[in-house]
């Protein structure tokens, strides 16, 4: 680590003086014309109320569709095309499946969405970062429940 | 000098034992000099029952006076000289050496680091522009809003309707503890700690009709839901303010009244 004497004064390596003044250091959250602003919508609000209660139901599904795939009646061996379309036949497992889909996407995007909005620095890398999220989680989404209802267990 | 002072009587060296040898390392940053940062040590013999502010007055006035730092009252009350020391956000004048460093043979071990609070532009050594973290204190509406004519009489209200928000009338703006909240170091957009502090000040103060408004205000992008309870900021306050549970009481009154 570098030290210094306290006799030592800063290095001037710049050359900076009045008619040669160093760059002025811009406030990087002064509100400008570009800011944001404010939407008036209860959306955040809904969006963290959305996590505590999925998160709830979530732990429920979650932890039964590992216990049911993974553990009981000779684990994760016994899982075939047969096993799920057995599964499949009842549409209480069906339900299962397609809520734990919606929500497990939904609560995973949302949190990524914080997550990105917290970290990301610039606004562009935060916009394409969220396209991207959302796109992948449309698509999953999409094609998880057209799989779930359009399963046809006599396929060839 | 203009301020008054005691001639010392005693000269250097008498009566000087109690004193130890502290290395302070201070994060110096003059942008008229150099574009970077750096630190810089300054040794200097001292009580350890004085606080880092007796050191910085004693760098400053005997060692170098260009060292600038903010500091008024200095008695925790004025809310000027947060800083981060030894990477915790505290205030200056009630931090004392002794419960910050261990001494040993009358020499701290180890060197105590100050620097200016993080998230806001340092403007020189430990001073910084703290007008984002006053902006956003405005944009919450401090201030008494009622509907109606005044009365003649001064507002009552009962004790149990003052206890309500009496922990949040402690705030002095020091913004130790919005400096010290890791989604503020990110986005400055968001209000941060202290703002939404004060607005719960007035939120829960039964004589106050505005509490609508600044729940609308704090119910938006940047309000209260960014909060991700990491407790910093109730670590960080000079004031022991439960921060963190008055944010969580904000979302709780806008969640109440929305269902």
């Amino acid at each position: 680590m570098q030290t210094m004497s306290s006799t030592d004064s800063i290095t001037v390596d710049e050359g900076y003086d009045a008619d040669n003044p160093a760059p002025v250091i811009e406030p990087p959250r002064a509100r400008t014309g570009k800011t944001p602003k404010a939407t008036r919508t209860n959306f955040e609000l809904y969006g963290w109320l959305f996590m505590r209660l999925s998160g709830i139901l979530l732990v429920v599904l979650v932890l039964g569709h590992l216990l049911i795939q993974l553990v009981l009646d000779g684990g994760v061996s016994k899982v075939s095309f047969a096993f799920v379309a057995g599964r499949w036949a009842s549409p209480f497992w069906m339900a299962w499946d397609l809520i734990m889909l919606w929500l497990a996407m939904l609560h995973g995007a949302n949190g990524l969405r914080t997550i990105i909005n917290d970290y990301a620095q610039r606004d562009n890398t935060r916009f394409w970062l969220k396209m991207l999220l959302y796109t992948a989680t449309v698509f999953t989404v999409l094609l998880g429940t057209l799989v779930i209802f359009t399963f046809d267990p006599n396929i060839t | 000098m203009a301020t008054p002072t005691l001639d010392k009587v005693s000269s250097p060296g008498q009566d000087a034992g109690h004193l130890v040898t502290v290395t302070f390392r201070i994060r110096r940053f003059n942008p008229e000099v150099s574009a970077e940062a750096s630190w810089q040590d300054f040794e200097i013999r001292i009580d350890p029952k004085e606080r880092v502010l007796d050191a910085l007055h004693q760098i400053k006035w005997e060692d170098d006076g260009t060292l600038t730092f903010r500091r008024s009252c200095a008695h925790g009350i004025c809310g000027s000289d947060a800083m981060r020391i030894n990477g915790r956000n505290r205030l200056a004048c009630k931090t004392l050496i002794k419960d910050i460093t261990e001494i040993k043979d009358g020499v701290a071990t180890k060197p105590i680091l100050v620097e200016a609070i993080k998230g806001l532009t340092v403007l020189k050594d430990l001073v910084v522009d703290m007008e984002p973290f006053f902006q956003a204190y405005r944009d919450v509406m401090p201030f008494l809003i009622t509907k109606g004519n005044e009365p003649t009489r001064e507002r009552l209200q009962s004790a149990e309707d003052r206890e309500r928000f009496d922990d949040t009338t402690k705030c002095i703006l020091c913004a130790a503890c919005t400096s010290s909240c890791p989604v503020f170091w990110n986005d400055g957009q968001y209000f941060g700690p202290a703002a939404i502090v004060n607005a719960h000040r007035f939120i829960f103060d039964s004589r106050d009709e505005g509490g609508e408004q600044r729940l609308e205000i704090l119910n938006d992008r940047d309000g209260v839901w960014r909060c991700r309870t990491t407790f910093n900021c109730t670590d960080a306050c000079p004031r022991g303010i439960e921060v963190t549970k008055a944010i969580q009481e904000v979302k709780k009154a806008l969640i109440t009244r929305r269902f």
